[in-house]
């Protein structure tokens, strides 16, 4: 049996350096991940936290830094008791430099791997639907300077609902 | 292409999630006319007879198709649903597969979802092709409808030499056939 891994490709016009600096700088994830501020010095080993408010959401480790080309965290779900029993998964993004047609502005490839989870993981089964909504909104943002707007104020509180239900789901 | 159509028999291969800010029509309007699919869909323009059973093709700049198919399901702007049988000449007696687009509004912006299911046990390096083409193009929607501007990044044309192997395999020992 094949392990679970997520894979998401996206391209987004911006430059290696902005697309790294919104990855890795909470006030930039504030905007366009639904208020998750994530925190790190980004030495290898360094904690890797998601905050919303003071609330620690997720935490992890730092795996590789290679700014601006390669990232790689664990990933521990806190927050949710659901998912706290499992065991810490892993995060990689990758940034390559693209050549555009006109050559006139930078455009790059993010690919997002999500994997090291158990088979069953019911965190695996939520993060293959948030990851999709957060890297479309990191997209918007640093295309159009504002990230996505779904559903208002309620759409972080119901993306999580659904996630616990498919992973309830999943589980049943 | 005269057998009896049978959705049951496709499982999807590929699903590509992407959320985008406009409106539901939008959307619609760009899968299905070639203005918006000459600037984000390899320059392919589009041909679509809008009803069910109604025919649905894709041209490439120089005139030749590129895909042909029928439309399976024609629900605007919700869901939009088409055979798919890719028309290059190493290609041609693969099943066709069908791939359909679920569009679905979501607070002030649109959940689209593209899946392509098959009929057979396609080989990966066949799958291959599908799945580095569509994250480029629906980013390239996205962009489109975001900011006016498709993603511009030059592609190398053509399927790569892995799948069209897998291809030529594949047309040779025709797997379909087996029950």
């Amino acid at each position: 049996m094949t392990e679970p891994k997520f894979v998401y490709v996206t391209y987004i016009a911006t430059t290696a350096e902005k697309l790294w600096q919104a990855l890795t700088d909470g006030a930039f994830t504030e905007r366009y991940w639904f208020g998750t501020r994530i925190k790190s010095d980004w030495t290898l080993g360094a904690t890797v936290t998601f905050l919303r408010g003071d609330t620690v959401y997720d935490s992890g480790a730092v795996l590789e830094c290679d700014p601006p080309k390669r990232l790689s965290y664990t990933w521990s779900v806190k927050f949710h008791e659901e998912f706290r029993g499992e065991r810490p998964s892993r995060v990689t993004f990758e940034i390559e430099q693209m050549t555009s047609g006109s050559g006139k502005r930078s455009e790059v490839k993010l690919t997002v791997v999500h994997d090291d989870f158990d088979t069953g993981s019911k965190v695996f089964r939520a993060i293959s639907g948030g990851w999709p909504v957060v890297l479309a909104s990191l997209k918007s943002f640093l295309e159009t300077g504002d990230p996505l707007e779904i559903a208002g104020v309620g759409a972080l509180k119901g993306a999580e609902e659904r996630a616990l239900a498919a992973a309830r789901g999943a589980a049943a | 292409m005269a057998q009896k159509f049978t959705p049951e028999k496709f499982v999807p291969k590929t699903v590509y999630v992407t959320y985008i800010a406009c409106t539901p029509e939008k959307v619609w309007e760009a899968l299905t006319r070639s203005e918006f699919t000459k600037q984000f869909f390899f320059s392919r323009t589009v041909e679509i007879e809008p009803r069910i059973g109604g025919s649905f093709a894709m041209r490439m700049p120089d005139g030749k198709y590129d895909i042909k198919g029928e439309v399976i399901e024609w629900d605007p702007p919700r869901r939009l649903s088409v055979t798919w049988g890719v028309a290059f000449e190493e290609f041609r007696e693969l099943p066709e597969s069908l791939v359909t687009y679920d569009i679905e509004p979501m607070g002030g912006s649109v959940k689209l979802t593209m899946t392509e299911a098959h009929q057979w046990d396609v080989p990966e390096a066949i799958l291959a092709g599908g799945r580095q083409g569509w994250p480029l193009l629906l980013s390239s929607l996205k962009s489109l409808l975001e900011t006016g501007k498709p993603i511009e990044i030059n592609v190398k044309m053509g399927p790569p030499k892995e799948m069209l192997e897998a291809v030529e395999q594949a047309c040779a020992t025709k797997p379909w056939l087996r029950t």
